[in-house]
């Protein structure tokens, strides 16, 4: 059994930076980095807009904090906040200093564009592929560090623990199929999000929420689980994300009549795509995501969307801007709408609907990315720490997984100083257990009868219908009743592979199981969440409703559903008030 | 529904000690691509079928694949193009395979550290000061070689790659470049001792396959001739002029 | 860090593959790529063909006489016809890839892919002309 001083299981951005921050902070410490694919090939790779933080001399920490805090519609920890917009611009800039090629200006200085709820232009970007470089850029810079031992393809099943501290997890080998232990002192969760919950997203196969429901089984509460973002512009049929930048550049939403439908959504008023002014900032397309995608089912209602093969669309367009800007600012768009809908957004606007993009809720973590218990920490998207509230602006989250990757890795680093290592014999016995336990339920197992395929498009489809951008009581207990019957035949799951190399069935299997455990969580936290907050919107109770909700939601695992449990929110200088937007 | 039918490779070192091919029938859906039937035949045909992927955007490089002898991004391949079939759908060449459609990448993720694709400078800046400065032309003078998503097509078209493994190959080379070209990289003198080594640039006899079908337009070939040119002169460099280095 | 996996218990049981001899008959640009490396067995072929010229010049007159004799024969004019074929198709080959290797500025603009091969032609035909107006 390999042991370590710190496991970090996920090589996405989160990962990858809370790994650089340990081996510079403490060259001492050996760091095991685990993760299911090679980690170049973690989502973060699919970002394309940018990422976020104070640079320009107009701009001001404060303004990056209110526009944050107002975005998540007061439901964000303003500590928290404040933290992540000060530290924002050095991370940005270390990562420049990494090799990071961002977008420059003329006279060579880093360029930043507008975005959606942002007040000023802050968002730093790499065209339209920043995840892409940003992860490729953190990925070979790790390449440099001796004390970074990589786990590749190495799926965790199971956090382990002992003497109420978390030593280790569990993984299968998937190359050859052999289930090991890898013990450390310390554990850090960056497991990245959920987004295959639900049926349309722009989330890669690979985001199952597995970190969230090993938390979750141990004991650790889901936080603010209702809150999750569908993205205004996705495509339809297959979700490929049309990154935000493309309205942040100058694109519009029209509907079936070319109309600019968000005005009549109290999102301000048009201004024609030639008037010098447009796009104007936190006003029409370059709005909340949360609002927007709201604004597409209202439009979906009155009859004014265009039907598709993939359901109802409504057109982006970016035509206006003319080839040589879209090919400089916005090649990948061009790249993804020419391939996969086959239209050239240089002559024609491109069909696009609401897909699931990003959970703001996970693994409840302070700012240091600590969980409840000792020694496991949480960052990026599958933490929650909070600083998105109800609804995250689009391009904080990179800057998330830098700032608070860095954090948690370096409290890890303390705690891993502090603690003795690893209980090796009682790891070894959950090992084995762990083992049994694989081989008993899914490899070894006969006489089933359900199939993986068919729940996970059940669980899906509840999803989309009971905890979708609208949602409502009776809608809410379907999806969760609905939930709780895919449990049960989950146990009745039969596998046809039983080999042990490179099973991707197994693996299958044990996404799929992390993902109920993920969905309840959030069709439990939003029944139980009576009122209209950012992301959550309840037709039943349209008001926002400060006096009972202003408050975490915490989902406790407990048997057959979660329990809930609230928690204060931080606020420190910008008490809750109306969000506004193109007024 | 027109069907179209796959011609699959399969490998499974636990049941067998050679190969075989298994043929499914899959809708033709207008809009899917290679990975699409593939997903269809695992959640609905047969649940043994191994092979990677993810993003299905062409960007995180895990679903490369040889369909009818080419090697292509399978979430980037779409059906119709191969009407009327069979399509035969092959692991990447010139890799070891572990299983199915997976190859084992080792030798590659090796061959990546090798080249030491990171900023090297004497003097690291400190984060206080401020970014570099970059004009966007200086950007551009290595950003076409910065997109590289590590899928590994180049290695399986690349004759060189399949008959001298040692061959450090074009992806790997790319990235070297795109460090070497960065204004900001100071490790030029470096890398030159991997890359003009007999299993570095000089391997390379310019077939071009490796730019042809990169799907990301990195063009590799290129990258790898430009720093022959770069390695000769500094070799003459250093015997006409020795006081120069 | 190093990539390289740590099994501990258990290896994969890998599938290799040999290379065929006849690998490239498959596929045109692997064909292009075998005649344009075997073309140069032509080059090479000229080159051997100048240094006999050479020696027989020194031999004396009769030596040289008969060389050239020889090289009016049927047999070396058509073996010359063809050589010159390959010899045009191993350079136009390897003009249409200089720019590959060449990357030129002129200002902040990077030279043209067309220009550079242009270039290579260019002078091509300058030197041709030029060794023509020697000979003829
Ligand atoms: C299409 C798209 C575009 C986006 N654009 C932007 C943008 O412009 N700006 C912005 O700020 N944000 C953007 N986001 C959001 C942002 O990219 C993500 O929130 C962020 O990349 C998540 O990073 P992460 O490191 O937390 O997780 P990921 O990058 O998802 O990495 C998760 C890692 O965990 C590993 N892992 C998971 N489960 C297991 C397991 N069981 N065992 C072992 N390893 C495991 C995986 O292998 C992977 O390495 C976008 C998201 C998407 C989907
Ligand atoms: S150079 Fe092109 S083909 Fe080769 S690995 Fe990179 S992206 Fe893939
Ligand atoms: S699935 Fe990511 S590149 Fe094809």
């Amino acid at each position: 059994m390999p042991a370590h001083d710190i496991v970090i299981v996920g090589g996405g951005g989160a990962g990858l930076r809370a790994a650089i921050a340990i081996a510079e902070a403490a060259p001492s410490l050996d760091v095991a980095l685990v993760s299911k694919v090679y980690p170049m090939r973690s989502h973060t790779v699919a970002a394309e807009g940018g990422a976020a933080a104070v640079i320009r001399d107009n701009d001001s920490l404060d303004h990056h904090a209110v526009d944050t805090i107002s975005g998540g519609d007061w439901l964000a920890d303003q500590a928290a906040v404040e933290v992540f917009v000060q530290e924002a611009p050095a991370e940005m800039i270390r990562l420049e200093h990494w090799g990071c090629p961002w977008s420059r200006e003329p006279d060579g200085r880093v360029a930043v564009r507008p975005f959606g709820g942002m007040k000023l232009e802050r968002t730093w970007f790499a065209a339209d592929k920043t995840g892409f470089h940003l992860l490729h850029t953190l990925f070979q810079t790790s390449l440099k560090y001796g004390n970074i031992t990589p786990y590749d393809e190495s799926f965790v099943t199971r956090l382990l623990v002992a003497d109420g501290r978390c030593q280790g997890v569990a993984t299968i080998e998937l190359q050859t199929g052999h289930v090991d232990v890898i013990a450390g002192r310390a554990v850090i969760l960056c497991t990245g999000g959920a987004g295959r919950v639900f049926p349309f997203t722009t989330n890669g196969a690979i985001k199952t929420g597995d970190g969230m429901a090993m938390a979750y089984r141990v004991g650790v509460p889901l936080k603010d689980m209702e809150f999750v973002q569908y993205h205004p512009t996705g495509l339809p049929g297959t979700g490929i994300l049309i990154t935000e930048a493309s309205r942040g550049e100058g694109g519009i939403l029209v509907n079936r009549d070319g109309y600019r439908y968000l005005q009549d959504y109290d999102l301000g008023t048009p201004l024609d795509v030639s008037d010098e002014r447009h796009p104007v900032k936190k006003s029409m397309e370059l709005g909340p995501r949360d609002r927007l995608s709201q604004a597409f089912v209202k439009e979906q209602q009155k009859g004014r969307t265009i039907p598709g093969p993939y359901g109802d669309v409504v057109h982006l367009d970016i035509r206006h801007l003319g080839q040589a800007r879209i090919d400089k600012k916005l090649p990948f768009v061009r790249e993804l709408a020419t391939k996969y809908v086959n239209i050239d957004p240089v002559y024609e606007p491109i069909p696009v609907r609401p897909v699931l993009h990003y959970f703001m809720g996970g693994i409840d973590t302070d700012v240091e990315g600590a969980t409840v218990l000792p020694g496991l920490y949480a960052a990026g998207e599958c933490a929650c720490v909070n600083i998105n509230g109800a609804n995250r602006l689009g391009s904080n989250s990179l800057t998330e997984l830098l700032v608070f990757g860095a954090r948690a890795g370096k409290a890890a680093a303390a705690f891993a100083r502090e603690h003795p290592p690893p209980d090796l014999a009682q790891l070894d016995k959950q090992g084995v257990e762990e083992q049994h336990r694989l081989a008993r339920r899914f490899i070894q197992k006969t006489g089933g009868h359900e199939r993986i395929a068919g729940l996970r498009q059940e669980m899906r489809d509840a999803m989309e219908s009971g905890a979708g951008i609208y949602r409502t009581e009776a809608g809410l207990q379907a999806a969760c009743d609905a939930l709780a019957a895919l449990r049960e035949r989950f146990a009745d799951l039969q596998l046809d592979d039983r080999s042990l190399t490179f099973n991707t069935e197994l693996t299958a299997a044990l996404e799929l199981d992390f993902m109920l455990d993920v969905a309840e969580a959030i069709a439990h936290s939003a029944l139980a969440r009576r009122e209209s907050r950012g992301s959550h919107q309840r037709e039943d109770h349209p008001e926002r409703d400060d006096d009972a909700y202003l408050k975490h939601t915490l989902a406790f695992c407990n048997g057959a559903m979660p329990r809930i449990d609230y928690q204060e929110v931080s606020i420190t200088r910008w008490p809750p008030a109306e969000r506004v937007y193109g007024r | 529904m027109e069907k179209i039918a796959l011609e699959v490779f399969r490998y499974r070192p636990e049941e067998e000690q050679t190969p075989t091919f298994q043929t499914y029938e899959v809708p033709l859906h207008k809009d899917w691509v290679i990975l699409d039937a593939l997903n269809y035949v695992k959640d609905e045909l047969d649940g043994t079928l191994s092979f990677r992927h993810s993003c299905r955007m062409g960007v995180c490089g895990s679903c490369g694949m040889m369909v009818n002898g080419d090697a292509v991004l399978s979430c980037a391949a779409f059906l119709t193009d191969y009407r009327p079939g069979p399509i035969r759908v092959e692991p990447l060449a010139n890799f070891p395979v572990l299983r199915d459609l997976v190859i084992e990448m080792n030798d590659f993720m090796a061959k990546l550290n090798r080249v030491m694709p990171w900023v090297v400078r004497e003097q690291e800046k400190p984060v206080e000061e401020g970014e570099y400065l970059q004009t966007p032309e200086e950007l551009m003078d290595y950003k076409p070689y910065a997109m590289c998503i590590n899928c590994m097509l180049c290695y399986a078209a690349c004759p060189v790659y399949g008959l001298e493994p040692e061959f450090i190959g074009p992806a790997a080379i790319a990235l070297a470049q795109r460090y070497n070209l960065d204004n900001r990289d100071e490790g030029n003198a470096a890398r030159m001792e991997i890359l003009s080594t007999d299993e570095g640039v000089w391997q390379c006899t310019l077939v071009g396959e490796c730019s042809t079908v990169c799907p990301k337009a990195v063009d590799p070939a290129g990258a790898i001739q430009r720093y022959k040119v770069a390695s000769t002169t500094a070799w003459w460099k250093s015997k006409l002029l020795p006081w120069s280095r | 860090m190093s990539h390289y996996p740590r099994y501990r218990q258990f290896y994969p049981k890998l599938y290799r593959k040999r290379m065929p001899i006849f690998w490239w008959v498959h596929k045109r640009a692997h064909i292009h790529f075998i005649a344009r490396e075997l073309t140069s067995v032509f080059v090479a072929l000229f080159a051997v063909e100048l240094v006999l010229l050479v020696r027989a010049l020194s031999e004396g007159p009769a030596a040289y006489a008969a060389f050239l004799d020889w090289l009016a024969s049927p047999l070396a004019l058509v073996l010359h016809a063809l050589a010159f074929a390959m010899l045009i198709f191993h350079s136009v080959t390897w003009f249409n890839l200089a720019p590959k290797a060449l990357v030129m500025r002129v200002g902040k603009t990077r030279v043209p892919a067309w220009a550079v091969a242009g270039a290579n032609y260019a002078a091509w035909v300058v030197v041709s002309a030029v060794l023509a107006w020697i000979i003829l």
